[in-house]
């Protein structure tokens, strides 16, 4: 019988954790199978964080080094200056990259580190069981924002893509997401490019993807996938904030 | 090589002699000139040298840079050294060689740049959480940083396990004439642990988590079989004048010249009297000191601390003779004629009785 379609062998056979309705393993995949199209798996070292995320080192096939909450770009920049002919991604939720780890995140940027990170937005800390995070929504209710996101005392979602495409150091920056086929299609373009500029050596690479946690939303997956439409996504300025121009790509 | 140098910028060139090619820190004073020399340095031996956003972003890169197999060094001082405790606690359980520099300033808080030891229980007892400890090499001559930094990297390969190199401002800050060896590489095991793409090996994960009890406590279980081995095989002190000693000074780094000069002032008085310098702070000399255990009939522990490697001498020598503790703090440093005195005062007739 003719196969119509494999498994990416940028994925090893440890079954993923997530909940159903989860859009994560739609993220590892994605990510999975470019590593795979480009060619980079065997030079690839990623860095997971702590969070849902946390347990992504058994799911690439990779090399996966673990950090700390909050420092997974710091030890991606000691991967890469360690090894310059590696190619380093770092995977981080909302709560590690836009809370504890922020100025990782930005310095990263300024200095133009050669890396790619992958951000991924759920509006809420998945892990711990549902927190209010950085990017939690205005009203929002969470188990620390029982009553809603309350603009006046934690004020409003941070726009981390957006921020970092301010820094000059940041070579790609994109915000995309993952509730439609076509949507999924312009997630995966989108981590293209930003591996691509990485192997170009043109700077750091920043990719935020939107995603789902219906389990602590308390939502169906259904639901989950029309809230995020709906309700996260006008919230943030999508597509690609920042490219380089075919003139800088050819230099 | 041979040159007048401080001994903070001794140890970045001992560093670099020994193979470190990638340094990550955050300025601090007084170990500054560190950061400084390496940023000088690194780049002519192609290394790479970086200034992070921050001490805890510095000691993750270097948690980093030695999951991909490479030599690594980062230098701090106290309140840097407090922010990097986490990172410290992810390179022990990750099993990571990480050679980490605690030029100690006085606290607690933002305190002064005056010499101090006041790190010790932070350095020697596992500063951040869980079960650890690092390697803890304390140089009291510029002389012994180039030598203890060279060490450093040996120990933390061999054992993948970070070492501290521990000194005051004053010694980071003093020159002093030192040469530098040729630096001998050890015959270390390959690192195939290391996180350097799947290109030649299989895949490795580089991290700490366990998500059942029975594997946490295999890993603990793991980690306490190294700590022991490193308790028995890595002990380091030096001794002045202990072979006909009944009375003994024990004091590291700084202090210990001090408390050098002191035993020559009270030798001349005819107080026999010796010096015991611990060099390994963790893993705590004991067993040198236990040999001593039966002659000697007084201790006196001289610290820049309010009292804290004192607690490690009274452990040691197991209440075979008084152990009394004398210490200045915040800044200040004792003359040898101070230390003297305060002997003289502590053990009343001072070993005159022989």
């Amino acid at each position: 019988m003719k196969a119509v379609f494999t498994k990416t062998k940028g994925l090893t056979d440890t079954p993923f954790h997530y909940c159903p309705g989860c859009t994560h393993g739609v993220i590892h995949r994605l990510t999975a199978e470019v590593l795979v199209e480009m060619d980079l798996l065997e030079r690839a070292i990623g860095v997971a964080p702590v969070g849902c995320t946390g347990f992504c080192e058994n799911y690439f096939a990779c090399d996966m080094v673990g950090a700390a909450h909050g420092r997974a770009i710091a030890v991606a920049t000691g991967v890469k200056r360690a090894r310059p002919g590696s190619f380093v991604f770092s995977l981080q939720g909302d709560g590690d990259g836009a809370a504890i780890g922020l100025a990782e995140t930005i310095s990263a940027a300024v200095r133009g580190e050669k890396i790619t990170s992958i951000f991924v937005n759920n509006a809420i800390y998945g892990m711990t069981g549902g927190q209010m995070s950085p990017t939690t929504l205005v009203g929002q209710k969470t188990s620390t924002s029982p009553y809603g996101r309350d603009r006046d005392a934690t004020g409003q979602p941070l726009d981390l893509p957006l921020l970092v495409s301010q820094v000059e150091g940041a070579a790609y920056v994109a915000s995309v997401s993952v509730e439609s086929p076509k949507e999924i299609i312009a997630t995966k373009k989108a981590l293209r490019k930003a591996f691509a500029i990485q192997e170009a050596g043109l700077g750091y690479s920043f990719v935020s993807i939107l995603s789902t946690c219906p389990t602590t939303w308390g939502m169906t997956p259904v639901e989950a996938l029309a809230w995020l439409k709906t309700a996260m996504k006008p919230r943030f300025r999508m597509g690609e904030l920042k490219a380089p121009t075919a003139k800088e790509v050819e230099q | 090589m041979k040159a007048l140098m401080k001994g903070n910028e001794a140890i970045a060139e001992a560093a670099l002699q020994a193979g470190c090619r990638l340094f990550f820190g955050y300025p601090i004073t007084p170990s500054t000139e560190i950061p400084e020399y390496m940023a000088r340095k690194m780049k002519t031996v192609g290394g790479s040298y970086l200034q992070a956003e921050s001490e805890v972003a510095a000691i993750n890169m270097a948690y980093g840079a030695a999951a991909a197999g490479e030599r690594v060094m980062t230098a701090t001082s106290s309140p840097g050294f407090s922010l990097m405790q986490e990172g410290i606690s992810y390179i022990f359980a990750a099993e990571l060689p990480v050679v980490i520099v605690d030029v100690m300033r006085h606290g607690p808080g933002l305190g002064g740049l005056g010499a101090t030891q006041a790190d010790y229980f932070q350095l020697t007892k596992g500063g951040g959480h869980g079960d650890y400890h690092p390697l803890v090499l304390a140089p009291s001559t510029v002389t012994e940083m180039v030598e203890l930094t060279y060490e450093a990297f040996d120990l933390a390969d061999y054992y993948r396990n970070p070492v501290i190199l521990a000194l005051e401002g004053i010694s980071g800050q003093m020159m002093e004439p030192v040469e530098f060896p040729l630096y001998e590489a050890k015959k270390l095991p390959p690192k195939t642990w290391a996180a350097t793409g799947i290109g030649h090996k299989p895949k490795v994960n580089i991290g700490s988590y366990t998500l059942s009890n029975e594997v946490g406590e295999a890993h603990n279980l793991h980690w306490e079989k190294k700590i022991e081995q490193i308790r028995a095989s890595e002990q380091r002190f030096d001794e002045y004048l202990m072979e006909d000693a009944e009375y003994a000074f024990v004091a590291f780094g700084i202090s210990g010249r001090i408390a050098e000069s002191a035993v020559d002032l009270l030798r001349a008085e005819g107080i026999r009297l010796g010096l015991f310098r611990p060099i390994s702070l963790w893993p705590f000399p004991v067993a040198g000191l236990d040999k001593r255990r039966n002659q000697i009939k007084g201790w006196l522990s001289v610290e820049l601390s309010a009292g804290q490697m004192v607690e490690d001498v009274r452990l040691a020598v197991k209440g075979s003779a008084p152990v009394q503790f004398f210490g200045r703090q915040g800044g200040m440093t004792p003359e040898p004629e101070e230390v003297a005195r305060v002997f003289k005062s502590l053990f009343a007739d001072g070993g005159k009785r022989g």
